[in-house]
């Protein structure tokens, strides 16, 4: 590809005219690793689709009141478990609110708790997982079998431990969450440290006296980027589902504030689940929808990160 | 190979302390003690703080969190994990009596997690980029999108109440004589539901660590001295791209009990996880200490299972 567009470029201009002008070493324009980076992206037929469906969500999310129509708590006891209807096109829940107003406010639910989750946790992840891998000895030690011990617990078992003595409310579930998800990313960043740690770049700058800080903060961390990006997007992809699972077994978001998991904690009922499904389907396919555009997304990017991956 | 195993045991060593640690401070910094569970909190108000105070004296609860951490250590040395706040039964008998109903599900779920996910992931790689391989790809992409209660819920709604295939929940018919068969067939649905999510993750591995392989020279030479296809495959490259799987199974185990909590609520499970969810809603310490312990110390056994397992399967991992 670079190869041809040189000869292309070489060709023109010897053709066009015959100013003199040196061949240089210039790199092409379009050939910056940024520009490679959004070409792969942008190819990526999966990752694009999912890139679609996070606008959608996003859309709905920002602008529910308009997205709904309806307001999402609002009861109506004469129009309790009405199927859909051209007035709620997707019919009604127990006590008469409209079920797409309140699967449109659920998406607010599930990406702020999903985004403020990933947040806190890859903040967690960026100190432990940098130092551990700069510093490296005996903080990095102790750091790691802490992260070992830590992982052998089934993060959802202590989620739910936890879920189950504070307040169930949006902010504890957003901090339960994201306190518990630093292990795979604090070994991710480590990793990339540790590999970053030995390059001559990362030498010369101790050599020439840059404090830790700022070989932290400006040499190594923007290089770290890339791998820390696609995790926190999977990383989003597992909290939404995390948020679901706690909703669904009442620990999470609670009533009257809207939650897709939350829902689908009535069709565990069998006759609602037999003859009522506009009552949970919905939410069923929401979840499954807003966790697959994240994974579409994430792989898409990991993809492109990746320059053993021929995407071109 | 003895050098390595004791090395790797004596990493867990230290592992294992800090699990006993974590789970002992994780549920002392959890508001509310064993009086406090004792009875309702109407009834506590009837007591005086000097009652309160006594009784805490009486169950040792005054004093100092590293000397209570150390008798119950000792007590755990012994088998002795307390007893249930909600049964008044010891905790040891109440697990013990709830682990094989789990241990069937997971380990079924497990096998065939295995059996479908190492399956599909050689078909998809063996024809890659075919219809069948993308096929494959997107629908693990929705295997692992799709939480487990969403197809537990979608399974009893096609499967049992559509189809009539399998029963809605439960381990066997109530009143009726377990046999194999019955218990077989009440546990189809909870452990494929279960074990969608391993498929997943297996296949993909599965895939991308055989696409590895069949980069690698050994198999362009195999194929250049004129081997079939099939013995290439089932000779040369199977065997050195499913070790890394051992690993991943491994590692597929958190998520796999984790998952149990959910399912069994879902299907009626007599199991840990109904159990812990019970406890966890009753705020019932001693069965969740017990039980946080016990999942750990199997997450940790089996990583020590997967890495000498991984040590015999690939002589080049060893301890430097």
């Amino acid at each position: 590809m670079t190869v041809s567009n040189e000869q292309q470029k070489d060709r023109g201009s010897s053709a066009a005219s015959a100013v003199d002008r040196t061949p240089t070493l210039q790199a092409p324009r379009n050939d910056s690793i940024q520009y490679r980076f959004w070409r792969r992206l942008t190819r990526h037929k999966l990752g694009m689709i999912g890139l679609g469906m996070l606008v959608i969500l996003v859309i709905a999310a920002v602008f529910a009141p308009i997205v709904a129509g309806i307001d999402p708590v609002v009861m109506d006891l004469k129009m309790k478990n009405k199927p859909p209807s051209a007035e709620h096109i997707l019919g009604t829940d127990a006590i008469g609110r409209d079920v797409w107003a309140r699967l449109v406010y659920g998406a607010r639910v599930s990406l702020s708790v999903g985004l403020v989750a990933v947040g806190i946790y890859t903040s967690i992840a960026l100190v432990l997982g940098s130092i551990s891998g700069y510093f490296g000895g005996p903080v990095d030690n102790i750091i790691m079998r802490f992260t070992d011990v830590i992982m052998c617990f089934p993060t959802f078992l202590l989620i739910i431990t936890v879920a189950a003595v504070l307040p169930p409310n949006i902010f504890n579930i957003m901090v339960i969450i994201g306190i518990f998800g630093w292990p795979g990313m604090t070994r991710l960043i480590r990793s990339q440290f540790l590999s970053l740690r030995n390059q001559d770049f990362v030498i010369a700058a101790v050599a020439t006296g840059v404090p830790p800080r700022r070989i932290i903060f400006r040499h190594i961390l923007p290089n770290v980027v890339g791998p820390v990006v696609v995790a926190a997007t999977l990383g989003l992809a597992g909290a939404i589902l995390t948020e679901s699972s706690l909703s669904f077994l009442g620990l999470g978001v609670q009533q009257p504030t809207p939650s897709w998991g939350q829902t689908l904690t009535t069709a565990i009922q069998l006759p609602i689940l037999a003859n009522m499904p506009w009552r949970w389907l919905p939410s069923a396919l929401a979840i499954a929808f807003a966790v697959l555009s994240m994974n579409f997304f994430g792989d898409a990017l990991r993809d492109a990160f990746d320059p053993r991956m021929n995407l071109d | 190979m003895r050098t390595y195993i004791l090395r790797r045991l004596a990493v867990s060593v230290p592992i294992l302390l800090g699990l006993t640690v974590v789970t002992f401070f994780f549920t002392e910094l959890m508001p509310g003690d064993f009086v406090d569970g004792l009875m309702p909190t109407t009834a506590i108000a009837n007591f005086s703080p000097e009652q309160l105070e006594s009784m805490r004296e009486n169950y040792g609860l005054n004093r100092p969190p590293h000397v209570r951490y150390l008798i119950w250590m000792r007590e755990l040395a012994k088998g002795n994990m307390g007893r249930s706040l909600a049964s008044g039964a010891p905790v040891r008998d109440e697990i013990l009596a709830r682990l094989p109903a789990t241990l069937q599900l997971t380990a079924s779920s497990l096998l065939f997690g295995i059996i479908f996910g190492v399956g599909l992931g050689i078909v998809s790689a063996v024809k890659q980029y075919s219809w069948i391989d993308q096929f494959l790809t997107l629908l693990g992409f929705f295997w692992i999108s799709t939480p487990g209660f969403v197809f537990a819920i979608g399974g009893i709604f096609l499967f049992s109440l559509k189809l009539d295939l399998f029963p809605t929940s439960g381990i066997i018919n109530y009143g009726e004589e377990a046999t194999l068969l019955i218990r077989i067939h009440h546990m189809i649905l909870p452990a494929v539901v279960l074990g969608l999510g391993s498929v997943a993750s297996f296949m993909r591995y599965a895939r991308s660590s055989l696409l590895d392989v069949i980069r690698q020279d050994y198999i362009t030479v195999a194929r250049a001295k004129g081997l079939a296809e099939k013995a290439i495959l089932m000779g040369h490259a199977l065997r050195n791209a499913l070790i890394p799987l051992i690993t991943i199974i491994s590692l597929d185990i958190p998520f796999l009990i984790g998952g149990t909590v959910i399912i069994e609520h879902i299907f009626a499970w007599p199991g840990m996880g109904t159990y812990s969810l019970a406890s966890i809603f009753a705020r019932d310490y001693p069965v969740i200490m017990a039980v946080n312990f016990m999942v750990a110390l199997v997450v940790l056994m089996s990583n020590l299972l997967a890495d000498i397992t991984y040590a015999f399967a690939d002589p080049r991992i060893r301890y430097e």
